[in-house]
């Protein structure tokens, strides 16, 4: 990790610990830790991170992009700051200047579509759109009657916005665009296509999703040193030391893929089945892990664990809620499965071992 | 964080991709040669001695060894391509595979000077088999239950006792065994063990093979009847073998070999699926791919620790732990697939003796090289839980 990685990533978390502590969080019903944290979070230029000087961002690397969502997922933040770094970054991949306030993008399901009217209008439908309600722009991938895609600016006052919840409580709302004028509209750079989009959002929810299971761990660890069953921790129960063990697996295979998705996407030169291959597993994988190691931090932690009061949920909901943004596991394991039978038997291999 | 696992995003440097153009290269000539057929992981008979020298003389066994004991200098990164190529084509490394990663270390770690001269560059070029003389009936996974006596006589120790599921100790040269030399004490009940180089196909030594249910023979009891070992083959410390025996354990548990023993069944369900997949096959292969390569990336993620000079026991334990567990489902899987392939295709048979073999080999996985239970007791210590 580069020295200046690591200096973004420490802003990030340095501010996280600050304003978005899931204690304090909890007792905030009317939600005012919120603002605050925005402000914090945009006076760093993290929003941003991923738009270049000439747009109106920070211009951090991918890298160090990534690094912040790692972060992100450990805290299990709940305000649009993925959603406004993913948009800003597809936005500067056609030249179009942010602006600095909430954004999320569209769509945000691999088979949802936004089309291009001949008269550069939008139009379409796209559902699970995360923190659509609170964004004041949306970041649009959309193509034509040719299949060409461009990318645009529109403002989110101009659509039609269904509210939702995600499984997590935060607002996964269906977006409805009828001939709406965007703000700024440009082709997509050649090459530029739905599948990268869904694969880059994919990687995001991974990290964040390897960044909750991190926290999951930790605080389950913590608990059952803590908490005394039957005359002595329940941390000194085996059974309850091989379940931590294998939250610890399902944590360190979530981290592993997320991250080495990550880095393969920072790194990429072109994208190739390769690139493809880590991005799908890392969605996949960690959607996985998910399921088996936010159950066993709700096993570990009781009844307590299954309260509102608790912070588990914090972390558990919303790594089970990330599984479906940006195409499931189940719809990028066909999709993954499909381009490994194409290759064929003896291709296999080689794919796998080709980093 | 309280348990910081690291699982970097390690690359495998340039000179890992020739390398391993190389190693296809050989295996394809070999496989067209009739040396092994990769197709039959169930063969009787693992013991290919030719095959050995043939590695040995490309270079390709005691790759970070030092040039003067026969070594190559090279990576652990390089030697982990070669591990994974050979595991992927099911070539026959029984005679060469243990001493490669785990006896050589150990002799280069302690046996004296005179004894690595004469045995590394041995093992360098393909000649000698090793096996681990670590479990004993009753003791198994809890390594200082072990009760075989080494006594201490003139010039050397007598050995008394039995070894038991001691892979290849019926092709064995030598045995790199724990013995034990003194009680354990109150204090420490590790204390007690030493390692002891010992060599095969001597007086007191006799070696009791014990069939598997895959049919194949490969491991042994070994009973020693007052069976003499020299004073310099003792390996390291007299009574100190625990320190010893753990350190070697985190090279046993992270490699390639650790998830990649039933590999083949899901290359051969591809095959059978063909290029056009009904969903639920494609979900199922894409799942199981996402899985292979997410386990992969954590391996390789050990090895450039493991290069890089540290001792990731932890991690390499968690590989294992969910590798191990991995490949021991994957036949399962890869069996509730194939049940919707079509009866036209041309592989079928093969996949259904591979998917037959694999399914009797998976209960074995999790065993071999320290239990699942073990593994998670060895983890839930790295959390801080014990």
């Amino acid at each position: 990790m580069a020295e200046s990685e690591n200096i973004v990533a420490e802003t990030a978390e340095k501010i996280f610990a600050d304003l978005a502590d899931a204690q304090t969080i909890n007792r905030d019903e009317k939600g005012e830790w919120k603002a605050p944290l925005w402000q914090a979070l945009s006076d760093a230029g993290l929003p941003l991170a991923w738009v270049g000087e000439d747009c109106g961002g920070s211009g951090a690397s991918l890298a160090e992009g990534f690094s912040v969502l790692s972060a992100a997922g450990r805290f299990a933040v709940a305000v649009p700051l993925a959603e406004t770094m993913l948009a800003g970054w597809l936005l500067a991949q056609a030249k179009i200047a942010s602006p600095g306030d909430e954004m999320t993008v569209v769509p945000a399901s691999p088979k949802d579509r936004i089309t291009v009217n001949a008269d550069g209008s939008l139009s379409g439908r796209a559902r699970g759109v995360p923190f659509a309600k609170v964004a004041k722009h949306l970041a649009v991938l959309a193509s034509d009657a040719k299949g060409d895609c461009s990318i645009a600016l529109v403002d989110t006052g101009k659509c039609r916005i269904e509210s939702g919840l995600s499984l997590g409580g935060d607002p996964s709302d269906i977006v409805t665009l009828d001939k709406v004028q965007p703000i700024a509209i440009k082709p997509a750079p050649a090459g530029f296509d739905q599948t990268r989009l869904m694969l880059m959002g994919g990687v995001t929810r991974s990290l964040q999703i390897a960044g909750a299971l991190e926290s999951m761990l930790e605080i389950s660890v913590r608990y059952s040193n803590e908490r005394v069953a039957f005359e002595k921790k329940i941390s000194k129960f085996q059974a309850v030391q091989h379940n931590l063990a294998r939250l610890a697996g399902e944590s360190a295979a979530a981290l592993a893929a997320a991250t080495s998705a990550a880095d393969a996407i920072a790194n990429a030169n072109s994208f190739d089945d390769e690139v493809f291959l880590e991005a799908v597993a890392a969605k996949i994988r960690c959607s996985e892990a998910a399921e088996k190691g936010g159950g066993i931090a709700h096993q570990v932690h009781g009844a307590i664990g299954f309260t509102i009061e608790h912070i588990l949920h914090r972390y558990s909901l919303r790594a089970l809620a990330w599984r479906d943004d940006f195409g499931s596991e189940s719809y990028w394991a066909v999709e993954l499965g499909k381009l490994v039978c194409k290759r064929g038997a003896d291709e296999l291999w080689p794919l796998v071992a080709s980093r | 964080m309280t348990a910081a696992l690291r699982f970097d995003p390690i690359r495998l440097p340039s000179e890992c991709e020739q390398l391993r153009k190389e190693v296809r290269a050989f295996l394809a000539e070999e496989i067209a040669a009739g040396t092994f057929d990769p197709h039959q992981p169930n063969r009787e008979d693992t013991d290919v001695p030719e095959f050995s020298r043939k590695v040995g003389a490309r270079g390709w066994l005691g790759m970070t060894w030092p040039k003067k004991y026969g070594g190559h200098e090279r990576s652990f990164l390089e030697r982990y391509v070669v591990t994974e190529e050979m595991r992927v084509a099911n070539a026959p490394t029984r005679r060469f595979f243990v001493a490669d990663r785990q006896s050589g270390p150990v002799l280069l770690k302690y046996a004296p000077e005179h004894i690595k001269m004469e045995i590394l560059p041995r093992i360098c070029r393909g000649e000698i088999c090793f096996a681990i003389g670590m479990s004993e009936p009753n003791s198994g996974s809890d390594l200082f239950a072990a009760k075989t006596r080494a006594t201490k006589t003139d010039g050397g120790y007598l050995i008394n006792g039995t070894k038991i599921w001691t892979s290849s100790a019926h092709i064995a040269d030598y045995m790199i065994a724990i013995f034990r030399t003194s009680p354990p004490t109150k204090e420490n009940r590790r204390h007690g063990l030493t390692q002891f180089l010992v060599k095969m196909k001597q007086p007191g030594i006799q070696v009791n093979p014990i069939g598997q249910i895959t049919g194949q023979y490969e491991f042994n009891e070994v009973v020693f009847t007052d069976h003499f070992i020299p004073d310099d083959h003792v390996l390291g410390e007299i009574d100190g073998a625990w320190k010893q025996a753990t350190s070697e354990l985190a090279y046993e548990r992270s490699g390639p070999e650790r998830f990649l023993e039933t590999y083949y069944v899901l290359t051969e369900l591809v095959r059978a699926v063909g290029n056009k997949p009904d969903t639920r096959s494609a979900e199922g292969i894409g799942r199981l791919v996402a899985q292979v390569h997410t386990m992969r990336r954590m391996s390789v993620s050990v090895a450039g620790m493991l290069q890089a000079g540290k001792e990731p026991v932890v991690e390499a334990s968690i590989v294992k732990d969910i590798g191990t567990i991995w490949e021991q489902q994957l036949p399962h899987r890869v069996r509730e697939l194939a049940a919707f392939v079509e009866e036209t295709a041309t592989n079928r048979e093969t996949l259904e003796k591979q998917l037959d073999f694999a399914i009797k080999t998976a209960p074995k996985l999790t065993i071999q090289g320290g239990t699942t239970e073990v593994l998670r007791g060895i983890i839930a210590r790295g959390l801080g839980l014990r």
